[in-house]
């Protein structure tokens, strides 16, 4: 596969190909990196999958309660994209956003403790699982209105131009809310006013139990930024590396151009749409579900780095008990902490 | 009877009124195959059919706004609001446009938009509020809120009749938490009616949706303390039973407003407003008002619980008053 998805409006689209195909597309985009670079990609997913496992397990057991949207099979997204940015960049997601957030390099402990509602969550427990935030690496939320965070992230990028401040933003959001007016209204702003900031479309297939074609009037959801003759990317949401790739190009695009980009990465999620929701039954089956997991994202990228020797079996177990002790120590540290007290019922409502 | 929980009774009443009336038609998102985020509709598109039981594309603005278009064709839309938290997505439409058409040119927007409102479940900032407000200070809307199932579907149903646009407040605390019994054959609760859910002669109480639940609860203790509580249960907020309410008012001289919503701006507001300009005479106390207070819903289930109003705060209340 070539890559060359920059060219405003041709869009270069990753083929279905085989199992075999996406490996040997990988392992050649593998082959143009950095070793440590490639490692932390690994390392990031890896934590990612077994944090939001620890959170199934948790919310089982009652330590986690109200909604709680799991991130398994889509975690290539989140960390190829923000490892393509600098620490002075912008994110903002919808409320499936724990992978983001520790991709964003949040400290898992008041992740977890968020999930818990306690009160050394990162919201102090007053949002729980779809309002993680961290404004000081630029983590702004964690949003549970569909498509609510696409304007903000529009105003982020405004301002960064306004400033002369050297930022990008980057806008997480599903394919369902491709369909909601403020997604609209903000990519013509974006392209209008010449904004750098990126929009990135999860496409995991469905929002909640309703699939992408039954919702929208078109398939190829990236088209739709030549309403705006916004400059667009697909990339494959199942290879880190593929959106990495496609991420950096839009990168630049912003820093140097002030000039937004629609993207669409394809990808799946492997759980229901939230703990309440069965991962298939009414809207998928179980077939259909099993043939996606074999697109796991980590696995894939794990066979990749393996051929190309960069990470041998060892290795991979070493990274996998270190990151579980993480995820281990960061519910520890949730499950120590206080709730909060009824003084805090009030706080935080104004500013003094 | 047959028993029916909250949610049934009000799945209930769309599958009669789909079969009463062919004009009737549901729409919103997932409420197909997946029936529902909390599955009212489950089932419904299998019986009636995907050109009337539609799912949706997350477009609250246009479903709210298509809704009304039909409407004025002479259609009986039923919009869902998969939490009524979403509701403000499709606000202009629901505020400029349904709620001001009869106003502005005679015609009826005979739509219902219903949907899950209300905390207890940890939902957070986003899937707990009691938004009520926002559309009880829009005239020409209806705004319903019913506490048992009997009322679910008798609202429903009269809702779905009445030729206004009506904005129905589900509680998602109820769906699967109450039974009671439901008639399996065709009957209305009128809208703009109040039901005494107890007699009682020391101190009106009057609420409304889950709080209901939580007045009888206090209703119970208080009894045994000698003091006798009467509960007033609204139904519909807008237009509101204001007979109703003065003469629980004139009867127990004394009286506490309760609502899950929060305080400043509340429905209490209005009430304590009324009763001040027309039962003044009659009271004995000070008019109470138990609500939540003026926050965000937090998700902490701790947090989450000193924000409701509860039976302890009320009794606590109630006591307090007895007293004066
Ligand atoms: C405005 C609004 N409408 C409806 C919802 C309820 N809702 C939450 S998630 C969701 C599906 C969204 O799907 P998608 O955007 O594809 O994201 P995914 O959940 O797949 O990550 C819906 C309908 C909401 N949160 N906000």
């Amino acid at each position: 596969m070539k890559s060359g998805n920059s060219s405003r409006g041709a869009v270069h689209v990753p083929e279905a190909g085989g199992a075999e195909a996406q490996l040997a597309e990988q392992q050649e985009r593998a082959r143009q990196k950095d070793p440590q670079l490639l490692k932390d990609l690994l390392e990031k997913m890896l934590l990612v999958r077994r944090f939001e496992e620890k959170c199934a397990e948790m919310y089982t057991l009652g330590k986690i309660g109200g909604f709680c949207h799991l991130y398994i099979g889509q975690e290539a997204v989140a960390v190829g994209a923000i490892t393509a940015l600098e620490p002075q960049d912008a994110v903002l997601c919808s409320y499936r956003e724990h992978g983001h957030a520790l991709a964003r390099s949040m400290d898992p402990g008041p992740v977890m403790a968020e999930l818990f509602g306690k009160s050394t969550g990162c919201s102090k427990g007053k949002g729980g699982s779809m309002h993680i935030f961290d404004q000081s690496l630029g983590f702004l939320g964690g949003h549970g209105i569909v498509g609510g965070q696409i304007p903000l992230a529009a105003g982020v990028a405004f301002a960064a131009k306004y400033l002369n401040q050297p930022r990008v933003t980057l806008c997480f959001f599903g394919e369902a809310a491709v369909n909601i007016g403020s997604f609209h209204e903000s990519l013509n702003l974006a392209q209008l006013w010449k904004l750098p900031v990126i929009f990135i479309i999860e496409n995991n297939e469905f929002g909640m139990g309703t699939p992408i074609l039954k919702t929208s009037s078109i398939r190829n959801l990236s088209e739709k930024a030549g309403s705006y003759e916004m400059a667009r990317a697909v990339v494959d949401g199942m290879d880190v590396l593929s959106v990495y790739d496609g991420l950096s190009e839009a990168v630049e695009r912003a820093r140097k151009e002030n000039l937004p980009t629609l993207i669409e990465a394809r990808t799946y999620r492997f759980m229901g749409h939230s703990m309440s929701d069965p991962a298939h039954g009414t809207y998928r089956t179980k077939e259909e579900l099993a043939e996606h997991r074999q697109r796991d994202p980590i696995k894939r990228y794990t066979s990749t780095l393996e051929s190309l020797g960069i990470i041998n079996q060892e290795y991979i177990d070493d990274l996998d008990s270190k990151i579980r002790e993480v995820v281990g120590q960061a519910v520890t540290f949730a499950d120590e902490s206080p709730d909060p007290t009824a003084e805090d019922l009030t706080t935080n409502v104004y500013l003094p | 009877m047959p028993q029916l929980t909250y949610l049934e009774a009000i799945r209930q009443g769309l599958w009669e009124e789909m079969e009463r009336d062919p004009s009737v038609f549901l729409l919103g998102e997932d409420i197909g195959p997946y029936g529902g985020a909390f599955k009212v509709t489950e089932g419904m598109q299998k019986k009636f059919g995907e050109d009337r039981v539609i799912d949706t594309p997350i477009s609250e603005s246009a479903i709210v706004g298509a809704a009304i278009g039909a409407a004025l064709m002479g259609m009986r839309p039923v919009a869902e609001m998969q939490f009524m938290d979403f509701i403000s997505c499709g606000f202009d439409q629901i505020v400029n446009m349904a709620a001001k058409i009869h106003y502005r040119w005679g015609a009826p927007v005979p739509i219902v938009i219903r949907g899950p409102s209300g905390a207890g479940v940890h939902g957070g900032p986003y899937h707990s509020q009691s938004n009520e407000m926002w559309f009880v200070h829009t005239p020409g809307l209806k705004v319903v809120a019913p506490a048992t199932a009997y009322d679910a579907k008798g609202l429903i149903k009269s809702s779905i009749r009445d030729n206004n646009p009506v904005i129905f407040y589900e509680h998602k605390y109820l769906y699967r938490r109450i039974r009671d019994e439901v008639p399996a054959e065709d009957y209305v609760v009128p809208l703009g009616k109040a039901a005494v859910r107890r007699e009682g002669t020391d101190i009106a109480v009057i609420t409304y949706g889950a709080m209901v639940w939580t007045a009888l609860e206090a209703a119970d203790l208080l009894a045994q303390k000698g003091i006798s509580l009467e509960i007033v249960d609204l139904r519909t907020l807008l237009p509101y039973d204001e007979q109703c309410v003065l003469s629980s008012v004139r009867k127990c001289s004394k009286v506490i407003l309760l609502h899950e919503d929060t305080r400043v701006g509340g429905m209490a507001g209005e009430l304590a407003a009324v009763i001040a300009e027309k039962a003044f005479e009659d009271l004995d106390g000070p008019i109470v008002r138990v609500t939540a207070p003026d926050t965000p819903v937090p998700f902490s289930p701790p947090l989450e619980e000193y924000f409701l109003p509860n039976v302890q705060k009320l009794t606590d209340a109630a006591r307090q008053l007895a007293a004066y």
